[in-house]
């Protein structure tokens, strides 16, 4: 350390100055709209609060314990869950099926990669309002069809049992053509020749799919994972025009039951507590998710 | 076609837009948010703006329309922002309550005085009054009666005037079942047109002596045995299926339409229900003479059987920061001209004094009697608990009808809540 002469030192000064100067700008931004409310949010949590003035009513610890007693909020765990595992076990593997159909160039590819892609890119809302026509079995098309099959319509969106399916086809259905995409650019990362050449080594096409195709495909994989697990855990905006979390608060997703029990209320001190919560879930998932990565690599 | 002027004139209003706190001399904008699901009465009420608008120049009134549940969602987080309305619709009790403590809301008691003061009835202004100050305008009340369906009460032989106590309405919703018919069209999503029937069943049992005791926490409180009496009571009609199918996907809209199709013999509702029953059918027609109207039926020794009624008032609260224009309009909406306008339209049973005699809808004028003879009137538990423990009631009739609550559950969860209030 002795040895750094000082224009050594001058320069590598120079070289954090520039650094931190051109970093700034992301830091304030991430600051002043992510730590910051966290922080805030954190301390909000511990008051009894209307989202209005400076909380005064402090309450210690008794949001949590409120929010741990709720059992529309073990519901709304349930099904955040249960989205993330049919994101995970329906939905990738269904996008990958997609992909690898849909990666190779015949007639009409892009026809089809347009139409499964197409879900994405409306607006959730927009695709909360169609479904619920869609579901709805007073005028809507499920109506029609069981008209048409003439039997008993089922009601699926009034039934709290049932309702959370609906959502979950939804969900699928969505975005599933998102991560369809991610695929269709990782598989054509993947040489030709490798397939070539274990299709001459005499690979059957699921040989080349176990030993190729999925191995290479890895990167993809992680990062669809990544998303799906993220997205599922801040489902909100396509559950509240299907359902709004009822009937019977029996679809709630935690983003959701952070709204209508947090900021509808008027109660955001509670509403902060919810959101630490997830924020703690969603760390934890991304801390453990990379340790798991670099493991790998 | 965008021509250049036109181009000039849209970016000059939305800069104004941005900047009218700034510039509130140039263009004054109020911005005005109203429930409702009347389309005729919101286009009069949008004549109503032209003809201000007309005779006032520089002020531009801005109606936002909602209904219901969307519209209170949207007005709790609209308030939270700069871009708050000036003036929005209420349902009074704890939810402006609420408000008026975390200090949206303007203290307009020196302006609410004199003759615009006096033109309306005394009772509403009280209600739109909180430790002394007012803080609104009241247009018009409401009052829950049991509508039903003239014609599929004489399909099953049931005469209506038959129908006195509870027991009644059990048989007869036990009686259209038999006969294929559904006898209650509600709107379960909305959860609210659920609880009407536990408060008029609370109200009827417990009367206001058991509101008052939980409300003060002076005695048995929402846990106490009225209320569980109220919820098994509840509970007893719900096991007899009465609601169409899929109700509890159904918003309170969709079932007045249903009831208005006449495909459900009766529809527990404010007096709104019927003109919705009619804006929301089929035929836009509605029930029309074969519509009836009830109190809700009795129940032998409870303590609130008179002339009790589950009963509210609607009006506009002005928000603070709200320009003096925005006061201007509303002293000129619940002017007597325009009360008594709505009130022989039929809109609405008005809050001013004297322009019930214009009224031409014979319902409205029946309860408009039954009003002011009313020896308590219950104002509607969601809206007088406040936004939170309001929810946590409609929640548990929800839950209650879902089977997903017992009625000693109901109780427990209303009166856990209304404790984290202290």
């Amino acid at each position: 350390m002795a040895a750094w002469s000082g224009a050594r030192r001058r320069e590598a000064v120079q070289r954090n100055g520039l650094a931190a100067l051109l970093l700034s700008p992301a830091v304030l931004l991430f600051t002043v709209f992510v730590v910051l409310p966290m922080v805030e949010a954190a301390w909000y949590s511990f008051y009894r609060w209307n989202g209005y003035g400076t909380p005064t009513q402090y309450v210690g610890l008794r949001n949590y314990w409120v929010l741990l007693r709720n059992g529309v909020f073990s519901s709304a765990l349930l099904n955040t869950a249960m989205v993330v595992a049919v994101s995970l076990l329906v939905q990738l593997p269904l996008a990958l099926g997609m992909a690898l159909l849909t990666a190779k160039r015949f007639m009409g590819v892009n026809l089809f990669r347009t139409i499964f892609f197409l879900p994405y890119i409306l607006g959730e809302v927009v695709a909360g309002l169609i479904w619920r026509f869609v579901f709805d079995d007073s005028f809507g098309l499920s109506h029609a069809i069981a008209a048409w099959l003439q039997v008993e319509p089922p009601y699926i969106l009034a039934d709290p049992d049932l309702a959370i399916y609906a959502i979950l086809a939804v969900v699928v259905w969505k975005y599933f053509g998102f991560h369809m995409m991610i695929y269709i650019a990782g598989l054509q990362d993947i040489p030709r020749e490798m397939q070539e050449a274990a299709a001459i080594d005499g690979a059957s096409r699921f040989q080349q799919l176990r030993h190729i195709t999925l191995p290479m495909l890895a990167p993809s994989i992680r990062l669809s994972v990544f998303f799906a697990v993220v997205g599922a855990l801040q489902l909100f905006d396509l559950v509240m025009p299907l359902t709004g979390g009822g009937p019977a608060n029996a679809t709630h997703t935690m983003v959701s039951f952070q709204f209508v029990f947090g900021i509808t209320r008027m109660d955001i001190g509670f509403g902060s507590a919810v959101g630490v919560v997830l924020f703690v879930l969603c760390v934890g998932f991304t801390a453990a998710f990379r340790r798991v990565l670099t493991r790998r690599a | 076609m965008a021509t250049p002027s036109r181009m000039i004139r849209r970016i000059a209003v939305v800069t104004a837009l941005a900047a009218a706190p700034l510039h509130a001399s140039a263009e004054t904008t109020v911005r005005w948010f109203l429930s409702e699901s009347n389309a005729a009465e919101t286009a009069w009420e949008r004549d109503l703006i032209k003809t201000y608008e007309a005779s006032h120049p520089g002020t531009k009134i801005d109606l936002m329309v909602m209904s219901g549940e969307p519209y209170k969602a949207k007005l709790t987080t609209a308030l939270q922002s700069p871009d708050r309305p000036h003036l929005f619709y209420t349902w009074g009790g704890g939810v402006m309550y609420a408000q008026a403590d975390a200090g949206f809301l303007k203290d307009i008691s020196a302006e609410m005085k004199g003759a615009w003061a006096s033109s309306l009835s005394s009772a509403a202004v009280e209600g739109l009054t909180y430790k002394g100050k007012v803080y609104g305008a009241p247009t018009r009340l409401s009052v829950v009666s049991l509508w039903y369906n003239k014609e599929l009460f004489a399909k099953i032989g049931l005469d209506p005037a038959n129908l006195k106590t509870y027991d009644d309405l059990l048989a007869a919703t036990k009686a259209f079942k038999a006969a294929g018919i559904t006898p209650f069209a509600a709107g379960g999503s909305d959860k609210w047109p659920l609880n009407v029937f536990w408060e008029c069943l609370a109200l009827r049992i417990g009367g206001k002596e058991a509101f008052l005791s939980a409300f003060n926490r002076s005695g048995a409180g929402f846990d106490g045995p009225d209320y569980l009496k109220a919820a098994e009571l509840f509970k007893q009609l719900i096991d007899l299926a009465p609601f169409q199918r899929g109700y509890a996907g159904m918003t309170n809209p969709q079932a007045a339409g249903l009831f208005g199709d006449g495909q459900a013999a009766m529809y527990l509702m404010l007096n709104v229900g019927q003109i919705i029953q009619r804006t929301q059918s089929a035929n836009q027609k509605g029930l029309e003479d074969r519509l009836g109207m009830m109190d809700f039926p009795t129940i032998p020794g409870g303590k609130g059987n008179g002339a009790n009624y589950i009963a509210g008032l609607n009006g506009f609260l002005v928000t603070k920061d709200a320009p003096p224009e925005a006061l201007d309009f509303l002293r000129f909406l619940t002017n007597e001209a325009n009360e008594r306008e709505a009130a022989k339209r039929g809109y609405f049973i008005p809050a001013t004094k004297g322009a019930e005699t214009e009224m031409q809808n014979p319902y409205f004028k029946q309860l408009t009697v039954q009003l002011s003879g009313a020896a308590y009137l219950q104002n509607y538990y969601d809206q007088m608990l406040g936004p939170s423990v309001g929810r946590v009631v409609n929640d548990t009739s929800a839950d209650l009808a879902a089977g997903r609550m017992t009625p000693k559950q109901v109780g427990v969860a209303i009166q856990e809540a209304w404790d984290l209030e202290r």
